[in-house]
């Protein structure tokens, strides 16, 4: 090489530069305050669940000084404390009127309401959200996978075929019209962050649940030689047996009050029905059938509600009913909600009785997991502190 | 999951919504828009099966990112200026993040398309996703920046704060009224199409560029979302204009939209992008050249105008208006003026610009010095409390300026301001088209046609109205911006962390009280309220007082 090589020009890049910018490198005022401090913690510590989620929705009440700033077209703003007839302590006393020369007129006592006590048993944000799923559709898949290869699929017999065609199929509508129209619906609805997140993480639960037999059912449409995989649609718009089931579902979704559609599902159906269904029915009548992948498929749906919704449901409840100001009122309406949707779900419950003479080995009785999924109902109303329904002996 | 399998998958789930049989769905929200019933495609195409391990594996590399930044000290290569302003950004943004996910909801019943809702669900979760990652990542910088002060109050302030109250439209602005303009036209065609560009993708550039490489791993994941979000938006807007019952709407409604968003968010993101910065590169792009390339080419000449041909009226003119505003009219550089001058009302540090930054700007924005120059040497001058008081009381040829009553951002841009007695109060507005937002749009006719659903402007819009006749040391208490000892003050106008140099209750309290510009406006006689708008129009650049 005899020519000179020119040298290659400088690139414009930021320089990084010292600036000593890290904790503890100064001491001043506020240089230790590490912690945020607009919140008081449930417990002793603030946990990083808290510290994502408390606040962020604001409310006129507390800091929001200047108010919710757009209206729908009545002029109210924000998350209306009255879209739902429960109550929460100190909601009736009047917010801060602010005005000209009013100042922030911020409450010295916080919460103003008793809303904003209520936290996420379960701690969902973000990073445990997505963990736990991601631990849910890999155990799926993989359940489902080992399944194919070891031509488990072979052992079922012709009933069990039709029967999961059928009516583990049909389920997937009711997980994915409550995820949808129900949960997801209801996050627009309550005051506080801490509810609104624990009701989306719901939804998701409820409509990776749907997807989760939706696409079961494809595997097992590519799997099983006559399994027909569009024979759940046939079976939720017309099947007898499901017609109590789906008029309920339709009916949950259109409750207004966003407690009521909470309460009635999660306290109501599910255990009547949706445990009924899962539990009592397919998971029990699976392994006499000679499938052990049904189970898991549905239990994991099963678990997001026994293990997580139900869980942050509860407690919700239950300071709604221990509410220091409004016990009484809340029992009320709650033992009112818990009439109705009893009878309502209890009637949709025994239409599914057919279901249990389907498979060629029979589950346990319908009447034993009836004595059982209510049992286990009167254990959840009564911890809240409310009476099992008179309805509940249909 | 085989790109093959999730095509499969995809379209087996589309078999899971029903229609109703027995009873329909709770409708709760309103819109004056019309949809047909017609077969649509999800424009998603996501399935929860796949999507949980996406978003999982993005968040290992989030967290991987934010433990190597701690390991590796990564504050101490942080630029101070920089971080004092993720102070105000990150005390917004996870609101209208949300925002967005409780928006999602009011458009099952008003877009009776159920292929497209299956697609709203994940972006609702994606929100909470984005909204809890980002509360999470001021977290880290409250417990590893060096002056936490501001973060640790931060939510509390942003509630409280007028800075705080201009972000909240970007939030409020996507749930309430009618439900397309919310949660359609505003969030996804406008805000999150467009805005989020400079926000998600120019922003970050330029937090990489000031030592902070957490703020590009947290946003650039996000935006990863937003891109998907942006179909959804898409997909709605094509079936409203599949009826041209809803073309005035979609006018009226891309019109606010994008006014509010570039009064918004230009002025928010043009003052982190141009006054939290110290690097100086001449050849580094200037907000103002960022917003050319990613808002009016990118969004403005290759997504809206396309969509002209089917009947979309583009609002070519307050495209051009915007740009005005930011190239010709200095737009960022009044409003980061403005939060100078206001920075004691504030709950950051903004520290003065100096000779590097001078040069820079006038490279950038010729004429730039003779505007702002002066004042930004006198607020050098002013920052330490040695016998004088916080700029905004001295004499600096700067008159504070009256707010907008509709964006809330102040008139700066004097010659625009606009006054108007609307619902029977006085109001000065920035520029005719908020103006016509608060008197014309937010209203139940428009046009002559009624529109029931759209919403309404409400709430105490001017921040000042509240503490009218306070003493400034009794605001900045009330407020909470106060240190822990109880008399420091969380803002400064300066980045030096010596106690002797950062300004007090105490040197406040030596301030003359504070005035609301509207209530002395409401005050005034008719006489004296048009000598009052007749000068204040002839002021500026630089917020220099009008003459008479």
């Amino acid at each position: 090489m005899t020519t000179a090589q020119n040298p290659a020009p400088e690139r414009s890049v930021p320089k990084p530069v010292f600036t000593d910018a890290e904790a503890g490198a100064r001491v001043f005022p506020d240089s230790s305050s590490r912690q945020y401090n607009y919140y008081k913690p449930q417990k002793r510590k603030q946990s990083v669940y808290e510290d994502v989620t408390v606040d962020v929705q604001p409310d006129p009440r507390h800091y929001l000084s200047q108010g919710w700033l757009y209206g729908f077209a009545d002029g109210r703003g924000g998350y209306p404390l009255d879209w739902t007839a429960l109550k929460a302590w100190g909601q009736d006393k009047e917010a801060p009127q602010r005005g000209i020369g009013s100042g922030g007129m911020f409450p010295k006592e916080w919460p103003a309401t008793g809303w904003h006590e209520f936290r996420d048993p379960n701690e969902e944000w973000e990073l445990t959200f997505y963990r736990n799923n991601s631990n849910v559709v890999r155990q799926v898949n993989q359940n489902v996978e080992s399944a194919k290869l070891s031509k488990a699929f072979e052992q079922w017999n012709p009933n069990w075929v039709r029967f999961v065609e059928q009516h583990v199929g049909a389920w997937m509508h009711v997980d994915h019209g409550l995820g949808l129209y129900l949960f997801a619906n209801a996050n627009r609805r309550a005051p506080t962050n801490m509810h609104n997140n624990a009701i989306s993480v719901n939804s998701m639960h409820r409509i990776r649940a749907a997807q989760d037999l939706a696409l079961y059912n494809l595997t097992l449409s590519e799997e099983i030689e006559g399994f027909d995989g569009t024979a759940h649609l046939e079976t939720w718009k017309s099947d007898p047996a499901w017609q109590g089931v789906r008029d309920v579902a339709e009916r949950l979704t259109g409750i207004d009050d966003w407690c009521e559609a909470i309460f009635a599902a999660n306290i109501v159906f599910e255990p009547l029905v949706g445990e009924l269904f899962r539990s009592q029915l397919v998971q029990q009548a699976a392994p006499r059938n000679g499938d052990f992948v049904t189970p898991t498929v549905i239990g994991a749906g099963e678990h997001d509600f026994a293990e997580r919704d139900l869980r942050y449901t509860t407690a919700m409840f239950e300071l709604l009913t221990n509410d220091r100001e409004f016990a009484d009122h809340n029992k009320a309406l709650l033992q009112d909600w818990l009439s109705t949707w009893t009878a309502l779900a209890l009637s949709a419950a025994r239409t599914l009785q057919p279901l249990w003479s389907q498979p060629d080995a029979k589950p346990p009785r319908f009447e034993d997991g009836l004595d059982r999924v209510k049992s286990r109902f009167s254990g959840i109303v009564t911890s809240l502190g409310l009476e099992a329904p008179k309805e509940l002996a249909q | 999951m085989s790109r093959q399998s999730v095509a499969k998958a995809h379209q087996k789930i589309q078999e899971l919504s029903w229609e109703p049989a027995y009873h329909e769905p709770v409708s709760q929200y309103g819109t004056d828009y019309t949809f047909q019933k017609a077969q649509k495609k999800d424009p998603l195409k996501q399935v929860l099966r796949s999507y949980f391990p996406m978003q999982e594996e993005k968040d290992h590399r989030v967290y991987g990112a934010s433990d190597g930044a701690i390991r590796g000290n990564m504050f101490r290569q942080v630029q101070e200026r920089w971080l004092e302003w993720q102070k105000l950004f990150l005390s917004i943004i996870p609101l209208p993040e949300i925002s967005a996910a409780r928006a999602m909801p009011l458009l099952f019943r008003t877009v009776p398309n159920p292929e497209l809702h299956n697609g709203q669900a994940i972006q609702m979760i994606d929100e909470v996703r984005h909204s809890t990652i980002q509360q999470n990542l001021k977290r880290l910088y409250m417990n590893n920046y060096i002056d936490p002060a501001g973060f640790n109050s931060s939510l509390r302030n942003f509630q409280s704060d007028y800075c705080g109250t201009i972000g909240r439209q970007f939030a409020e602005g996507f749930i309430t009224g009618d439900a397309i303009t919310a949660a359609s036209i505003y969030l996804t065609i406008v805000a999150e199409t467009a805005f989020t560009n400079t926000l998600f993708v120019a922003r970050p550039a330029e937090a990489a560029a000031n030592g902070d490489y957490l703020l590009p791993t947290v946003f650039h994941s996000v935006q990863s979302d937003e891109s998907r979000h942006i179909s959804n938006g898409y997909a709605t807007l094509l079936m409203a204009l599949a009826d041209e019952g809803n073309h005035q709407l979609l006018a009226r409604d891309l019109r606010y939209a994008w006014w509010n968003n570039h009064r918004v968010v230009d002025a928010a993101i043009g003052t982190f992008i141009e006054y939290g910065t110290k690097d100086r590169r001449k050849d580094r792009e200037s907000y103002a050249e960022m917003w050319r390339r990613w808002i009016y080419d990118d969004y403005y000449r290759s997504y809206l105008v396309p969509l002209e041909k089917y009947g979309l009226e583009i609002p070519h003119d307050l495209i051009e208006e915007s740009w005005n505003q930011i190239w010709n009219k200095g737009y960022v550089h009044e409003v980061a003026q403005f939060f100078a001058t206001g920075w004691l009302a504030n709950y950051w540090r903004i520290d003065p610009m100096d000779d590097k930054d001078f040069e820079w700007f006038e490279y950038k924005y010729p004429g730039w010095y003779d505007k702002y120059g002066a004042w930004w040497e006198n607020y050098n001058r002013l920052s330490k409390p040695h016998g004088n008081k916080p700029i905004v009381f001295e004499e600096v040829d700067y008159e504070y300026p009256h707010r907008c009553w509709t964006c809330m951002v102040p008139c700066l841009v004097r010659e625009d301001m606009v006054m108007e007695k609307v619902d029977g109060q006085w109001r000065t507005y920035c520029h005719e088209m908020c103006k016509w937002t608060d008197a014309t749009a937010f209203r139940p006719t428009y046009q002559g046609r009624n529109t029931p659903n759209m919403g309404k402007l409400i709430g105490h819009r001017e921040w000042e109205t509240l503490y009218h006749g306070w003493n400034w040391a009794d605001v900045v208490s009330d407020m909470g911006f106060v240190r822990d000892d109880g008399k420091t003050m969380v803002a400064q106008p300066h980045l030096d962390l010596n106690p002797k140099e950062m300004w007090t209750l105490d040197d406040l309290r030596k301030c003359p009280p504070l005035a609301s510009p509207n209530v002395l406006l409401n005050e005034m006689s008719d006489a004296e309220r048009t000598a009052f708008a007749t000068r204040y129009v002839k002021g500026g650049p630089g917020g220099r007082p009008g003459k008479d």
